[in-house]
């Protein structure tokens, strides 16, 4: 029997096991929504905001393993998208975009809504395709699958001219794919297996240095296994928080610009980092000649370019982090390392600089302090939500602040830094986990970039709960004003916002607000006692900054814990302007 | 140092600009690119001229690996290899001129493919550095247009370098 290329489409998606598919419509895009229209196996999810779909795609991906699919017209419904998109190539997460297009024949004459998608989105998307036969469609979306998810996982972009999704063939979906240009290998080379393991034996200050790739392969498991067994400290990168338990005894929280000071410190002083699934990104590394000076590294990935790209590894190993880790381990057990004792000054170096400068803030005025929310936010969910964020300082806070044992339950836009990211893809989040305990921890600046998705929350009954953490002010960029330029608060100041408890009402949410730290707990438990979704407005210290820092150009271990006291910028943070960090916020 | 990759490539709509898009993006160096088919119909060969330090090379053939549309990568200048380009060069050609400008196809073996009163268009085919000398030679005499193909390289003899039957013998992945 012949199908149309919508049906073929919707048939692909169902053998992929796609449940729900994140959509917005438009006029090329109208055959496909027809056949939706009847079917009972795909549950639409429609968006107010192509990117918002997106982004909920990504949180569907993330909380699930298993790639998020959003379906968009052509021209403006398609670029909406490519924020999204760059977001999900950054932090390597597996979604598939299908874009309508315009019909083969109008191709490239400037036609209605007619946008080049694969040319707009060949840097930022781990593949793309155009498809210009319906012949060739089901092999072309067995294979977006495949790439999407194998290997280091990313966004495959699936562009449909609106004939060839009217055109009719016979169906038939391949059971397998063979692309003799792509082949991700999975197990480490042997060899330099064995010589991390000789690498591991003869440390004396080992650190695993845990990123996201963690995540992507579910290795989640070994790396416990792996850090147990040989008795070695964890940090995790912002991507990888979740990976590692972080009420762990061997947990030391995140590392980086504004990770732990006791993490940075183990690896500045370490001699041996063992990196699993992380890139060594700017954030992480600080001031990349002096990272680290005396560690072997042993770097464990699936991308063969992270390795050697930023910091020279002395054992690279190209292959999945749960196969890796497993053969590693395998390896580990059998050396008979890990006696407590082998590391015991180690360890107690590092409760001296845990000791040095704890996670703190000072909760003693009125006015809450956003940390403190956060804090509460940890302990009303028993640390047992998932978490999706916005970008900013309240991110940054949330990293610290909220301890993930569970891998998958932290939602966050690492590499774009992308504002607009955390309500959304709360969304998609709570849409693949219905019963789960969903929050949204958003800036009062990056949760009105989609808060138009509140309309999708109340028609989808997504009882997310979403905390604006409001300090009227751009606060990660206000605080870069203070420290860099002279507190210049040049268009950061957001006083001028709407009235959030009124604005969740008129979407049909609940609105509620904290105006002082003793309502922060009873906003929240309200909250929680609520079916729906319910916006929280959450005001705080305005001018409160996110400590520790690595001022930009610095290096990890000349981290900055407070404001600078007096006028004017303080030495280190002069001294990092001076460096020629590169200032972005 | 200059390194000259060859590159294999699905002959895909799109994958040229990946390429190109790849170098412009990561603000990698391209001298030259020349593309061309091979024995195989689906498949085509870039020969990429290029210019790094050792771990940006290493980034730009990782790199060119990454991309899915890419099946081989060999970084030739690891290699012996011989290498080539051609330039048809169209020079200014009267009265005396006529003869010195045969002169000197004649010492770098280079033809003349096209006459015409006051025109010679030559056709040079060599290494760079001889395709530099003989431009040099014939700019006293005033060049028209110069057109040059990029070089393009193969691994010497039983060397081996991204070949069509080599390719084939590689196994991928099946899901
Ligand atoms: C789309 C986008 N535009 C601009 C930025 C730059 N930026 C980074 S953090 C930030 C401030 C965010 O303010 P808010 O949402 O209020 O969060 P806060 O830092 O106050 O917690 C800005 C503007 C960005 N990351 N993303
Ligand atoms: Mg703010």
């Amino acid at each position: 029997m012949k199908m149309t290329g919508s049906q073929i489409l919707i048939e692909c998606l169902k053998k992929e096991g796609v449940s729900t598919l994140f959509a917005y419509p438009g006029g090329v895009n109208l055959p496909i929504f027809d056949v939706l229209y009847d079917e009972d196996e795909i549950d639409v999810v429609l968006c107010r905001h192509e990117q918002g779909g997106a982004h909920m795609a990504e949180g569907f991906a993330r909380a699930t393993g298993k790639p998020g699919v959003i379906l968009v017209t052509s021209g403006p419904g398609a670029t909406n998208t490519v924020t999204a998109i760059a977001d999900a190539a950054m932090d390597s997460t597996p979604i598939i975009i299908l874009t309508g297009q315009v019909p083969t024949q109008m191709i490239g004459n400037d036609a209605f809504q007619e946008a080049d998608m694969v040319g707009i989105t060949r840097p930022c998307t781990k593949y793309n395709i155009l498809v210009k036969d319906v012949n060739d469609l089901a092999q072309a979306m067995k294979e977006a699958f495949y790439i999407a998810t194998s290997g280091r996982p990313g966004p495959v972009l699936v562009d449909l001219p609106k004939d060839v999704v009217r055109a009719k063939t016979t169906f038939k979906y391949p059971d397998s794919v063979y692309i003799r240009s792509y082949s991700p290998s999975r197990k480490g080379n042997k060899w330099q297996l064995k010589q991390a393991v000789q690498e591991i034996l003869k440390a004396k200050k080992p650190v695993i240095y845990a990123g996201g790739g963690v995540l992507s392969s579910d290795a989640t498991q070994e790396l416990l296994t792996l850090a147990e067994t040989a008795r070695i400290p964890v940090t995790n990168t912002l991507m990888g928080l979740g990976g590692f338990p972080g009420t762990h005894p061997l947990s030391l929280g995140m590392l980086g610009m504004h990770g732990t000071y006791w993490a940075n410190m183990a690896i500045h002083h370490s001699d041996l980092i063992i990196a699993v699934g992380a890139r060594f990104d700017d954030r992480v590394t600080g001031r990349v000649k002096d990272f680290a000076p005396n560690a072997r590294i042993v770097h464990i990935d699936i991308d063969p370019t992270s390795i050697h790209k930023v910091i020279t590894a002395n054992i690279p190993i190209v292959g999945d982090a749960k196969t890796v880790l497993t053969e590693l381990n395998q390896l580990v057990g059998a050396s008979g390392n890990g006696t407590a004792e082998k590391f015991k000054d180690w360890f107690e170096q590092i409760e001296v600089w845990r000791k040095e400068h704890p996670l703190t803030y000072d909760q003693s005025s009125e006015i809450s302090k956003p940390q403190y929310v956060i804090d509460q936010i940890y302990r009303v969910t028993s640390g047992d939500a998932i978490i999706a964020t916005d970008v900013g300082q309240h991110q940054m806070w949330a990293a610290q602040f909220y301890k993930f044992d569970h891998p998958r339950t932290f939602l966050t836009s690492g590499g774009l830094g992308t504002m607009g990211y955390g309500l959304p893809a709360a969304l998609g989040a709570q849409k693949a986990f219905p019963d789960k305990l969903v929050f949204c921890i958003a800036g009062d600046g990056g949760i009105v970039m989609n808060i138009q998705e509140l309309t999708t929350a109340v028609e989808q009954k997504l009882p997310v709960k979403i905390a604006i953490i409001n300090n009227r002010y751009l606060g990660m960029v206000r605080q870069w004003q203070q420290l860099f330029y002279d507190k210049r608060y040049s268009s950061s100041d957001i006083g001028i916002q709407p009235d959030f408890v009124k604005l969740a009402e008129a979407f049909g949410v609940t609105g509620l607000r904290a105006n002082e730290a003793k309502d922060v707990v009873p906003v929240l438990e309200k909250a929680l006692a609520i079916d729906g979704p319910v916006l929280m407005d959450f005001r705080v210290e305005q001018e409160e900054n996110c400590y520790p820092m690595v001022p930009a150009g610095a290096a990890i271990n000349e981290m900055v814990f407070s404001d600078p006291i007096g006028p004017g910028p303080s030495e280190e943070m002069q001294k990092a302007k001076k460096a020629g960090g590169i200032l972005t916020a | 140092m200059q390194h000259i990759v060859s590159v294999l490539v699905e002959n895909k709509a799109g994958a040229l600009s990946r390429i190109s898009g790849l170098f412009s993006g990561r603000g990698f160096n391209i001298e030259s690119l020349s593309v061309g088919p091979t024995l195989d119909s689906d498949i085509s060969t870039m020969t990429i001229v290029t210019e790094g330090d050792d771990r940006i090379i290493e980034q730009i053939t990782k790199q060119l690996n990454k991309l899915v549309d890419v099946i081989k990568v060999v970084d030739l200048t690891e290699k012996e290899y011989v290498e080539r380009e051609t330039a048809l060069i169209k020079i200014n050609a009267r009265g005396e001129d006529r003869a010195e400008a045969l002169r000197i196809v004649d010492i770098f073996r280079a033809r003349v493919i096209d006459s015409t009163q006051n025109t010679y268009t030559i056709e040079m085919t060599g290494s760079v550095k001889k395709i530099q000398a003989i431009i040099n030679l014939l700019k006293p005499l005033g060049i028209k247009s110069l057109s040059r193909t990029g070089r393009i390289a193969i691994a010497r003899g039983d060397i081996r370098g991204a070949s069509v039957r080599e390719m084939t013998e590689r196994r991928g992945v099946s899901a």
